[in-house]
């Protein structure tokens, strides 16, 4: 069935189709239509589901800790400081290998306040042990909340289904939604290994000495790696079931390509439309989006980088004191190859500031005017 | 020889508490009274210790260490993911210390309440930080010695209402237990496991290490914060039928309850007639509330 919705009921029709168990949520804007919508679905028994309103985004987090550890899907949305507040418990999350799965919508921090679109609030979850995946259109978003459970729960690992204020959350798109058969099938119910259960009970995440901790935290990088994996199958799979494939990248020209423009969300869609157009003017240039950001998907970057002669990373967000994000970890990706091309950062948009495609044109004559870079951030629409 | 209180023990020995930790015995007749089918949500604070590293576990029920505030919003969760999977006779008990129910854990503990979740919300109160050595929390108690207040500057205010605070929340079950009043701190137990809804009850547990005591006093302390008024066992039914339910017709002096306890040892007679002064105002608001 096709519909028009909003990124942020994508996001509701998502969680949906994947029988979400127990859904806790706080109002944050611009998320506030993602529960709106889920609330209502509860209410009306389309999905059965216990919604638990909390009274803060911290308690969202923590009471979904809980519910994942009695072995049922869990849901929730935020944004921004919401995601924020919640930065304690998404350590604890990944450290109780709860497979909770989350929207996120990206919103600036403040001060000062800010409702508009920016990367910093989810990149600063970056270290938490969260998978990250950013979604370019509201198709992806829906598609995506459905193979994030299936690699969170296959890995007891949590996902952050990562979309843009407004330019997603708020602007309406044709989507097509699964058949929820289809999706039973796709995505059988949760079964956990070690769960809270009276009959057989045990103590989780006690006091571990310096002899076992270390462990622990190995086992979840080695997750992390395995994820890499999982989620090309995932999406290869979702691709046989519903026709849209996924990976951890989208490339878009890039075989041919001499100059490559590498970014993330929606700005890689606009990016996509900047390749046909100096396509036309006999540019060789491609595009490479960058899915899924944890784990980081350094083998597929190393191989697309190696092929061209520049890489221009465009980011929407800022590294304080250091640079661009993605730039930073394309570049380290980069770091140790024999053959690397110069890799130009450029930082724009922040705060929600409009990239448009006559901005990613300018950005691409700027830098290939450079010989090389000549600092690690240039800046681009910026008033100064 | 009839025991007046469940023989079986569900939490076994070995745990971690100190000598004479008066919420080893909060626990012990919690289970007792709760049984096996119970799920404990753990946030920081002396439980985190005492019941054992990892891999080792001394209450014999499923618990769940989680962060310090969100011992409510853990054990809210706990309880949904029971009830969607039709588990519903399961006891979700959040079990915190003062410093994380009076203080940063209000805001999700008023928030479980507010919802009416369906939990049991226990606080065994030592009445200040025990498990990070004895910092002053809000249910410190007026001029007592704590490392945060120390001699020169005891702590200058009252120890947090966190009954009445509860209350007006009109929440179906309160109560105040003693782990020296086993029989009827276990009756409320009972009274809780068979309440639908958001439960909450305040369990006074001595601590010998902080509160600086003999470790064979605990039950006597225990007992003479009853007697002397200090500390009431009641109950209140929906926020508003408030009940006394050990009722101490003439009360101990609170010298008596004081005098045991080095973080009160710097007090002086115009300090204790100030407590007792208080005590006793506190106890007639009491009287006035429930009606007698």
């Amino acid at each position: 069935m096709r519909k028009v919705l909003m990124g942020n009921h994508a996001l509701s029709y998502g969680a949906k189709l994947s029988r979400a168990q127990v859904i806790s949520a706080y109002p944050i804007t611009p998320q506030t239509e993602v529960v709106e919508l889920l609330s209502e679905m509860c209410a009306s028994g389309e999905l059965n589901a216990k919604f638990i309103k909390v009274e803060s985004e911290h308690s969202a987090m923590a009471s979904l800790i809980g519910a994942s550890a009695t072995g049922v899907r869990t849901f929730t949305a935020t944004s921004s400081q919401g995601l924020a507040l919640m930065h304690e418990m998404l350590h604890w999350a990944a450290g109780a290998r709860t497979p909770v799965v989350m929207g996120n919508i990206n919103r600036a921090l403040a001060p000062p306040w800010s409702v508009w679109t920016e990367q910093n609030d989810s990149l600063s979850q970056r270290d938490t042990g969260w998978m990250q995946l950013y979604a370019q259109n509201n198709q992806e978003v829906l598609d995506s909340v459905i193979q994030a459970y299936k690699v969170a729960e296959a890995l007891d690992l949590p996902a952050m289904v990562i979309l843009a204020a407004f330019v997603l959350s708020h602007t309406s798109e044709t989507v097509d939604i699964p058949e929820q058969d289809k999706v039973d099938e796709f995505l059988p119910p949760y079964k956990r290994e070690y769960k809270l259960d009276p009959d057989e009970p045990h103590a989780f995440g006690g006091l571990t000495a310096p002899d076992n901790y270390f462990e622990l935290r190995y086992k979840i990088q080695k997750t992390m790696e395995e994820a890499l994996i999982k989620w090309e199958e995932v999406g290869k799979e979702f691709g046989d079931f519903f026709g849209r494939k996924y990976g951890l990248v989208e490339t878009y020209k890039v075989s041919d390509a001499k100059d490559l423009i590498v970014s993330s969300g929606t700005m890689a869609s606009t990016a996509r439309n900047v390749v046909d157009r100096l396509r036309e003017k006999g540019k060789k240039v491609g595009l490479l989006r960058i899915r899924v950001f944890r784990p980081f998907p350094s083998e597929k970057i190393r191989e697309i980088l190696s092929s061209v002669d520049r890489a221009i990373v465009i980011d929407r967000n800022i590294g304080f004191g250091s640079s661009g994000i993605f730039y930073q970890e394309v570049k380290a990706a980069m770091y140790n190859e024999k053959k690397t091309p110069p890799i130009f950062g450029v930082v724009t948009g922040l705060g929600g500031r409009d990239v448009t495609s006559k901005d990613i044109v300018g950005i691409y004559e700027d830098v290939t005017k450079m010989e090389e870079p000549k600092s690690d951030i240039i800046w681009k629409g910026i008033n100064i | 020889m009839k025991l007046t209180i469940p023989e079986k023990e569900i939490m076994s020995s070995g745990h971690l508490a100190c000598q004479g930790c008066g919420a080893v015995l909060a626990m012990r007749y919690t289970l007792k009274a709760l049984g096996k089918n119970t799920v404990i949500a753990l946030p920081a604070c002396c439980w985190s210790v005492i019941d054992g590293p990892f891999p080792h576990s001394s209450v014999n029920v499923p618990l769940f260490h989680t962060a310090f505030e969100t011992a409510a919003s853990t054990a809210s969760g706990i309880k949904a993911g029971f009830d969607i999977q039709g588990k519903k006779d399961v006891n979700v008990v959040a079990w915190a210390g003062d410093g994380g129910t009076y203080d940063i854990g209000i805001g999700a503990l008023s928030g479980a309440a507010e919802r009416n979740d369906d939990i049991i919300y226990v606080c065994y109160d030592n009445e200040a930080y025990m498990n990070t050595g004895n910092q002053r929390s809000s249910s410190t108690p007026l001029k007592a010695l704590t490392t945060t207040t120390p001699i020169g500057r005891p702590k200058e205010d009252n120890k947090k209402d966190i009954i009445s605070i509860m209350a007006a929340h009109l929440i179906p079950y309160i109560a105040t237990a003693s782990i020296a009043y086993p029989e009827d701190m276990i009756e409320k137990f009972e009274k809780a496991k068979h309440t639908k809804g958001m439960r909450f009850i305040l369990v006074f547990s001595p601590c010998p290490t902080g509160w600086k005591y003999s470790p064979q006093l605990t039950v006597k302390l225990a007992r003479l914060a009853v007697q002397s008024g200090i500390f009431p066992l009641i109950e209140i039914e929906n926020g508003t039928k408030w009940r006394l339910t050990k009722k101490i017709a003439k009360p101990k002096p609170i010298i008596e309850y004081l005098k045991l306890q080095g973080r009160f040892r710097h007090l002086k007679e115009k300090d204790t007639n100030e407590i007792q002064k208080i005590v006793d105002q506190t106890r007639n608001r009491l009287l006035e509330k429930i009606g007698e």
